[in-house]
Order: structure tokens, then C-alpha cells, then sequence
């Protein structure tokens, strides 16, 4: 899996609540919702997205509720990986579940600039800046995640188990 | 080798003998839990996947509580599905309105949960059952549907923070303060991927509600789970109560610790965090010149029985300052008819308070009290981040019920002091 695009750059401790404000959520609808992601610090980011673009984030990315609606609005709005130097745990295990690329890698979430263009290789965890010149290794993912991610998710993961 | 107390849970319904921090397990589940924001996401999954009946009617929890009585014509929809997946599968403990609360004082409420549980809830505030020396933890709704379906969760087994607990607290300190004040020492991810174990002395000096109240918060410290030690206030609460018979976990003398932090209770002080972390704390005596427009005293965090008491002590007999909005809501029906009972509710209505049935409603900028552009609102509630209780040039002051209350009668932060 592989994903190049232009970077969209943000703080530390990114809550979910930014990432879509719960006075939407009366809606499950993943499209209806991904027109809200990241407005309330960031108004310009569902307008200037395409698809394949980087999430590029400090400490804590995506701490506060569990809403799992936070990572499938970022993942419909065609961000292809978001980066950060650490994720906030059910973020992480939600982002996982649901099959939106993330990466711990501190010096990346570090250098790596608003606008820069970057390519992932989740399977090696290598991460380019072709802006800059740079590469970067991020920690891989344990086996048993990385299994979840291949089969396509945590249900999907579960249905295939136990048709064998 | 030995184990938290935690590990020692988590071992339990493993099935293993040991496990140790960093190990990926399958645990079996007691209780899966989810909300009217977070389960319509998982019967889609749930659906979708081809799943047909759930692994156990009993337990499972479905709970209406952040946008009921329905807000809106989408969240009507939303209890909507909600009612007819509970009907469909004929989930026991389905709460609609009229038997609704909010769900993490709700299930220990009406004995749901129990020591030495294994439970998960699409809720990030899931975390506060560990007051009843269970292991709880917040998932996503993928997590909640294949939970449902299977009745076991995949964790990765977490190191812990011990919280060595001594002395006493002050008449005009509670959880809250204890809780904002750790918070505000080891920051929004102090805790991250972490169990939070609160042991000593000071332990049996806390009540029910000053623990649920800590549990619920150690999410706002990025911790897996908050949990305390099974005690005599532990049984006194859950006797009657619990509709399984409680196990008793404790944790090896000998356990591990990343570190120890000692917290002498009886230095605690009325605690304040400002906008936009949790982490942001100040001593409410420092802010006294913040002027505010509204108070909420409620939630998951601070809409018990206790919180009630507090806000009715302060409040009996006075009136809420001109140009404050106080907004008072029992986080369950029976917190609500205790209140009337007690004469609480009549003592709110003639201080200027108003009083709501039990909702999440403004704590995640839902209904029910919306602040403006430019308003201020201190509350009893668990989070202030921007746009989190309104418009994204809103502020919210976490505080205490006693800090809250006094604040709504004199319109600036204020500490209570008790006369």
C-alpha cells in the first residue's frame, strides 16, 4: 500500500472533537460528515484535500471521545495516511479498525511542512519528503495489526477467521 | 511474574495464567456498551459484516442519552435504529427515555456492572467503571459491533501509573478536584496506552462518587482505564445493587510500576482547567476575575447524587447572579427523582436555576445550553477544547460541582468556601 500527496501540518493534542465536532453527529453518515472535518481549526481543509494527501500532526493526535466517525471523516475526505508523533489509543485502534492508514514517526511529524510533498510506503513504513529530499522510518505496525489491516479491517478480519 | 491489578483482570479473561505489559490478547467480555451517537455506527458494521444475533441479550448495553428526548429529526432517526437493533436482538438493558441516564452513571446505577468486569462501550468515558474495580475502557463502534457479535475484544495489555492516595479531602474539594489536579500534573497524554491505578491510605476516604467521578476523567489523561482497589465502599455500593456477583482482583505487592506519584488529598484545592486542555489547571482562587455567562452542572463526570448535594448546599436559599444561564441536570432519572424528593428541585427553580431531564445534551456542544460566540461557561463536565460546548470562540472552565455552583452565584470563578 502507497500513498503520495500534498501535507496538511498540525499541532499537538488534535482532539476529536475538531476533527468533527459533535454537533454533527446526528447524522452516521460518513459523506454528510467528511464536509465538516477539521473546520473548527482549519476551514480551508476540506476544500484544498485530494486524494492521497498527508495528515502531519505532533503528540496525541486524536485525543477525546471514541467517536470512530473522527477517523472515517479524515479517511472520506481522501487523506491517504495521517502522521503524527503519537496517537491518542482509541483513535489509534479505531483508525485501525476501520482501515485509515496512520504512522507513529516523531522526527517526520518534527520536520516535515505545511504543503511539502510526501509519499508513504506503509508496508516498509517509509516515508519520503520529496520537498526537502528527506526520507524517514516509522515504527511498523505488530503482526497481529498488520493482519487486521490486510484483511481489510477488524470485521472483515473477524468473518474471515471464522469461515476457516 | 507479577501483575497490576489490571493485568491481573485481564489475565483472568484471557484465559491465562500471566500476562505481561505489551502483550496482544483476546479477552472475553462482560459488558458492551454503546450510546445513541455511537451505535448506529455499529449496527451498520454489524449489519454489514453479516452478523445475525448477538453473542449474549445480556449483556450488552444500549443506552439513549446524548441527544434524548430526540433533539432533532436525525437523532430521532439515530434512536431510531437504536430501538429497533435492542428490539431486534432483544437486548435486556436497553435505557429509552423514561428509564434513560447517562450511561456511565446509569450502569453502576442499576447494577449492570461489577468488580472484576471486563467491559468495553463505545464512549470514551467507558473508563469510569474501574471505580468498581473493573477493568472498562472506550472503543470505537467498529470495536462495539464485533464485540456484540463475539463477546471478545483484542487488547494490548497496558503498563500502569500508581497513584499512592493519602489523607483527606477538604469540605470544599471533590473527584473533580483530585482528578483535574493529576491531570494538570501529568498532561492530556500523561497516561497514554496506561492503566491508572489509584491504591493507599487516602482510597477509603473517597466515596462512590468522588471515584467514578476520577475513573471517568483518567481518558483525559490518554489512559486506557482508571481503576481503584475493591474496598467496603465498594461493597456498601454494590450490595443490592449488582445483578452478577462481583469477583475481587488485587494486585500483586510486588507489581510493576512505571512510576508512583504520591497525592496527599488533604493539600488538594478547589481546581480549575482552563480553555482548551484539561491540562490547563489553575487554582480556582487565582480566577476570580473571570467573568462568566453560563453554568452546567451535570454529565458523566458530575451528575450524581453527590454533585446534586454539593450544587444544593451552595445554591439553597441564593440566587444565581444576573446575566448567568445556570443549567442544573441529574445524570439519571433516579438522581432526578431523589432530587425532587428532597426538595432539591424546588430550591434550584427559586435560585434562577434551571433543571433538565438526563442528557449528555451540552457537554459535547450537543443541545440544551449552546454557548455564543464569545461566552464563557464553567461546568462540571470532562472536556474544553475549542467549540466543544459551542461556537468555536466559546470557552469552558472545568471545575467541581461545589466551584461551579458557587461561580453561578456570584457570575466570576469562584471558590466555595464554606460558611
Amino acid at each position: 500500500m502507497y500513498t503520495q500527496g500534498k501535507v496538511f501540518k498540525y499541532p499537538d493534542n488534535v482532539d476529536t472533537d475538531v476533527i468533527i465536532p459533535a454537533r454533527y453527529l446526528n447524522t452516521p453518515d460518513a459523506n454528510e460528515l467528511a464536509l465538516h472535518c477539521m473546520e473548527d481549526i482549519d476551514t480551508q481543509f476540506v476544500k484544498q484535500v485530494n486524494k492521497g494527501d498527508v495528515m502531519v500532526a505532533g503528540w496525541n493526535f486524536g485525543c477525546g471521545s471514541s467517536r470512530e466517525h473522527a477517523p472515517l471523516v479524515i479517511k472520506t475526505c481522501g487523506t491517504g495516511c495521517v502522521i503524527a508523533k503519537s496517537f491518542a489509543r482509541i483513535f489509534y485502534r479505531n483508525a485501525i479498525n476501520i482501515g485509515l492508514p496512520i504512522l507513529e514517526c516523531e522526527q517526520a511529524a518534527e520536520e516535515i511542512c505545511s504543503g511539502d510533498q510526501v509519499s508513504v510506503d506503509f508496508d516498509t513504513g517509509k516515508i519520503t519528503n520529496h520537498t526537502s529530499g528527506k526520507t524517514y522510518m516509522a515504527q511498523p505496525f505488530p503482526a497481529f495489526i498488520q493482519d487486521i489491516i490486510k484483511k481489510g479491517g477488524l470485521l472483515a478480519s473477524l468473518k474471515g477467521g471464522s469461515d476457516k | 511474574m507479577a501483575m497490576t491489578m489490571t493485568q491481573k483482570i485481564l489475565a483472568a479473561h484471557a484465559g491465562l495464567d500471566n500476562v505481561v505489559a505489551g502483550q496482544l490478547i483476546n479477552a472475553k467480555l462482560d459488558i458492551v456498551l454503546g450510546n445513541d451517537i455511537t451505535t448506529p455506527v455499529a449496527v451498520n458494521e454489524f449489519n454489514k459484516a453479516g452478523f445475525n444475533k448477538v453473542f449474549d441479550k445480556d449483556k450488552i448495553a444500549i443506552v439513549l442519552d446524548h441527544f434524548v428526548p430526540n433533539k432533532d429529526i436525525k437523532a430521532a432517526e439515530q434512536s431510531k435504529t437504536c430501538r429497533n437493533f435492542a428490539g431486534c436482538h432483544g437486548v435486556s438493558h436497553f435505557y429509552d427515555v423514561g428509564k434513560m441516564g447517562i450511561e456511565h452513571a446509569l450502569l453502576p446505577e442499576q447494577g449492570v456492572v461489577t468488580a472484576g468486569d471486563c467491559i468495553i462501550g463505545a464512549d470514551s468515558h467507558t473508563c469510569t467503571y474501574g471505580a468498581l474495580g473493573a477493568f472498562s475502557t472506550g472503543v470505537g463502534s467498529t470495536d462495539m459491533a464485533a464485540g456484540m457479535a463475539t463477546g471478545m475484544a483484542w487488547f494490548k495489555v497496558p503498563s500502569a501509573i500508581r497513584f499512592n492516595l493519602t489523607g483527606k479531602l477538604a469540605s470544599n474539594c471533590s473527584g473533580k478536584d483530585v482528578i483535574l489536579t493529576i491531570i494538570g500534573m501529568i498532561g492530556v497524554d500523561g497516561a497514554l496506552y496506561k492503566s491508572m491505578e489509584f491504591v493507599g491510605d487516602g482510597v477509603k476516604n473517597l466515596s462512590m462518587d468522588d471515584r467514578l467521578c476520577i475513573c471517568n476523567m483518567a481518558i483525559e489523561a490518554g489512559a486506557k482505564n482508571g481503576i481503584f482497589p475493591v474496598d467496603e465502599v465498594t461493597f456498601e455500593y454494590m450490595k443490592d445493587r449488582c445483578e452478577r456477583q462481583p469477583v475481587v482482583y488485587s494486585a500483586d505487592d510486588d507489581a510493576e510500576y512505571e512510576k508512583t506519584i504520591d497525592i496527599d488529598l488533604s493539600q488538594i484545592t478547589p481546581t480549575v482547567s482552563c480553555p482548551h486542555l484539561p491540562e490547563n489547571t489553575k487554582p480556582a482562587s487565582v480566577l476570580n476575575e473571570i467573568k462568566i455567562d453560563q453554568v452546567v452542572i451535570g454529565s458523566c463526570t458530575n451528575g450524581r447524587m453527590e454533585d446534586m448535594t454539593a450544587a444544593y448546599k451552595v445554591l439553597n436559599g441564593k440566587k444565581v447572579a444576573d446575566g448567568v444561564r445556570c443549567i442544573i441536570i441529574p445524570a439519571t432519572m433516579q438522581i432526578l427523582r431523589e432530587c425532587v424528593e428532597k426538595g432539591y428541585y424546588t430550591a434550584f427553580i427559586d435560585a434562577g436555576a434551571v433543571v433538565s431531564t438526563p442528557t449528555c445534551g451540552p457537554c459535547l456542544g450537543g443541545y440544551m445550553g449552546i454557548l455564543a460566540e464569545g461566552e464563557r461557561c464553567v461546568a462540571t463536565t470532562n472536556r474544553n477544547f475549542v467549540g466543544r460546548m459551542g461556537h468555536v470562540k466559546s470557552e469552558v472552565y472545568l471545575a467541581s460541582p461545589y466551584t461551579a455552583a458557587a461561580s453561578a452565584l456570584t457570575g466570576y470563578i469562584t471558590e466555595y468556601k464554606e460558611v
